[in-house]
């Protein structure tokens, strides 16, 4: 059995973290296209969304992410204008938006469903806004036209919504939004319809046209790894609040809370007591066990909590190390998924999620663990995390 | 055989035809053929038809019409270029249905609007009681309709308790509209509350999000997507307006004729069949001409959503 023990070079570049992982707010107006300020919204006894603050800067790809029925659509719905805050107000570019109907704000939706007009054709659908704006048919054309171009749709203007296949019909309503130039783009699951293939390209069009027009886009998703990997910010939500705003590496490396570490990707939760807290670390305790990790906000000495640990971010090694975090496991099961080996083992009564890379190409089994061995784990302090419960 | 049903799309739609066709043939084909032969008949000594075979039915209808251009302001604006007895008779007939269609579709439409949004267990009471006059025969409904609008009803029992002028309703043309709008209002409710309950309203939000206020998003967007609904609605209503006989002699108390009156009259008081029959075909053909102009205006609309 060959052992690969991943070098223990510093992963992340840590300088790349910015500061700002708090709540944005307060600042300066014109620094935000959409800003909530302690907006509240319920629905009879339901609290949709529960006093929640954020700022969405000019020309951001923000994502707003999280289960179904964590507010993040109620949200995106109250900046669309089609529902009102039960308190709180909203600002579009600075302004109070108050009662201000939809058709008077300077936003554009792609619905999840994307509510193109089926008695109209693709052109009469993208050009319906410039129309309501009163804009002059020549120009309508030329807009309508460029815009279908940007999509890359412009054989299908003739073409009625039905007679389109999903991925188009979403082309679609982006051009029917874009073309009115919003001050912000609000898109509710553009992506949720299609299926996984067309939805990666999508991803990275989406993306690229965001960059393209330069237009503020607030993106709703309960896909974790679409939110990562397109947006420049992330705000996660659960029951109606904002757990944690960041850019995908902050929420991902430096989650703060339990629920945002197990949201996003997959981890490995230890539960147990603080024992010492020594600057930027802190040792818990667990079933006679001690971990030492990075520590998170709020941490008390003898409180409960739990240590995160990502499975990519531990190793098994053969042999004991002498290092912090180095505990004998029981192999349970080994799964090869082509591009990692996911080994899970026993540490005591706990299952334990391992991710080894396939950094190397090899037809021996032996190569890998095999369920029932003796082996042990290993994370750097540096790469778990000790949340407050 | 139910096999060879299964098996053979032809044969399964004869089948599946068979009972209708031939139910239509016998009561509904046949009955329309011979009431064609008696139009070209005469009539006997006992006044039933007879040959020798004419075109003086159709002749009578048309013979007296003539090139007579007046604009009239009473009761409001009418521009009319020709004249004859029958004309006018068609010519109001369709008027008066057109408006009570028109009438029947602004009453009609909110309510179904409002039906449609309902919580889905109310929806199926307020359907029961849209049908619920159904239930008492329309003739006793009538009767019911002109006790309301009597002189000495309860309309002008109040109004005369506000110490108003009462007025006089019954056996007036408004009478007859108002007979035909009660009487007509559940076949546009139906058909258009079938289409609303259908209706997708994020194309309402989608309309407001694209700067469609309130009226551009009713008129550009939902009357398009329920067109289907109006258009039933309104063809179930029109047809039968035309045609009325009940509503017009008992709200209209013989004062206000329409063209199913004078058919009605044709075969009964007068004894005329053949007339009754040229008549009849006549206002057939003008109702089968109107309502495929009008299905053709509105197919825009409708054939995105069929």
């Amino acid at each position: 059995m060959v052992l690969r023990i991943k070098s223990f070079a510093q992963g992340q570049p840590l300088s790349a973290l910015s500061a700002d992982t708090s709540i944005c707010g307060g600042r300066g107006l014109s620094e935000f296209a959409v800003e909530l300020r302690d907006v509240t919204k319920v629905f009879g006894e339901v609290v949709a969304v529960d006093h929640v603050s954020m700022g969405i800067r000019q020309g951001e790809f923000f994502a707003m992410l999280g289960p179904s029925g964590c507010g993040k659509t109620t949200s995106l719905r109250m900046i669309a204008g089609f529902e009102r805050p039960t308190s709180g107000e909203v600002y579009i570019d600075g302004k109070p938006m108050g009662s201000t109907p939809p058709f008077r704000r300077d936003v554009n939706t792609v619905f999840q469903s994307y509510a193109l007009f089926p008695h109209m054709t693709v052109e009469q659908n993208v050009g319906f806004g410039l129309e309501m704006k009163g804009v002059p048919r020549a120009e309508i054309n030329r807009r309508v036209k460029e815009a279908l171009e940007l999509v890359r749709l412009p054989q299908m203007a003739k073409r009625y919504p039905r007679q389109m296949s999903g991925g188009q019909q979403q082309r679609v309503a982006l051009a029917r939004a874009l073309v009115n130039r919003p001050k912000v783009l609000l898109l509710d699951e553009p992506l949720g319809a299609l299926d996984a293939k067309l939805r990666k390209e999508m991803q990275i069009e989406l993306k690229a046209l965001q960059r393209e027009v330069g237009i503020t886009f607030v993106f709703v998703t309960h896909d974790q790894e679409e939110a990562l990997s397109m947006s420049d910010r992330i705000a996660v939500f659960s029951k109606g609040k904002v757990l944690q705003i960041g850019t995908p590496l902050e929420i991902y490396e430096r989650p703060n809370c339990r629920f945002v570490a197990d949201f996003i990707g997959e981890t490995n939760f230890i539960e147990g007591k603080v024992k010492q807290i020594d600057g930027e670390f802190a040792v818990l305790e667990s079933d006679g066990r001690c971990f030492v990790g990075r520590a998170g906000e709020g941490l008390r000495v003898g409180a409960q909590a739990s240590l995160s640990v990502r499975p990519e971010k531990a190793q098994l090694v053969e042999q004991p190390m002498n290092s912090a975090n180095c505990y004998e496991v029981r192999v349970h099961s080994v799964a090869y998924v082509g591009s990692d080996t996911r080994v899970i083992v026993m540490l005591g009564d706990q299952h334990f999620d391992i991710w080894e890379q396939n950094s190397l190409s090899t037809l021996d089994p032996n190569y890998f663990f095999g369920p029932g061995e003796r082996a042990w784990l290993v994370f750097r302090p540096e790469n778990a995390l000790i949340l407050a419960e | 055989m139910i096999q060879a049903l299964r098996e053979h799309p032809a044969l399964r739609l004869v089948a599946l035809m068979t009972p209708g066709a031939f139910w239509l043939a016998v009561f509904f084909l046949i009955p329309l053929g011979i009431m064609g032969v008696i139009s070209f008949m005469s009539r006997d000594a006992q006044g039933f038809p007879a040959p020798p075979y004419t075109l003086s039915n159709y002749q009578n209808i048309i013979r007296d019409i003539r090139f007579a251009p007046s604009l009239s302001l009473e009761g409001g604006l009418s521009i009319r270029l020709f004249e004859g007895l029958y004309l006018d008779l068609f010519w109001r007939s369709i008027w008066i249905s057109l408006v009570s269609t028109l009438i029947t579709l602004v009453i009609a439409f909110p309510v179904a609007l409002f039906m449609a949004q309902l919580p889905r267990r109310y929806r199926n009471l307020a359907l029961f009681a849209v049908m619920i006059p159904f239930w008492t025969n329309f003739l006793v409904r009538t009767y019911a309709l002109q006790f309301m609008l009597r002189g000495n009803g309860p309309i002008n029992t109040l109004l005369r308790s506000l110490n108003l002028e009462p007025i006089e309703l019954l056996f007036t043309p408004t009478a007859v509209l108002i007979g035909l709008v009660y009487g007509n209002l559940p076949f546009m409710i139906l058909p258009l509350y079938t289409s609303l309950e259908k209706f997708d309203w994020t194309m309402i939000e989608a309309a407001h999000d694209l700067g469609a206020n309130t009226w551009s998003a009713f008129t550009r967007v939902m009357l398009p997507l329920v067109s289907p609904g109006l258009v039933a609605g309104s063809i179930l209503t029109f047809v039968p307006s035309i045609g009325s006989y009940i509503t017009v002699d008992l709200m209209g108390g013989g004062r206000t004729n329409l063209i199913g009156y004078s058919i009605a009259q044709q075969f009964s008081a007068s004894v005329n069949w053949p007339f009754g029959s040229a008549l009849s075909l006549v206002m057939m053909i003008i109702v089968t001409i109107a309502a495929v102009i009008y299905f053709r205006s509105s197919r825009g609309g409708s054939r995105a959503v069929i």
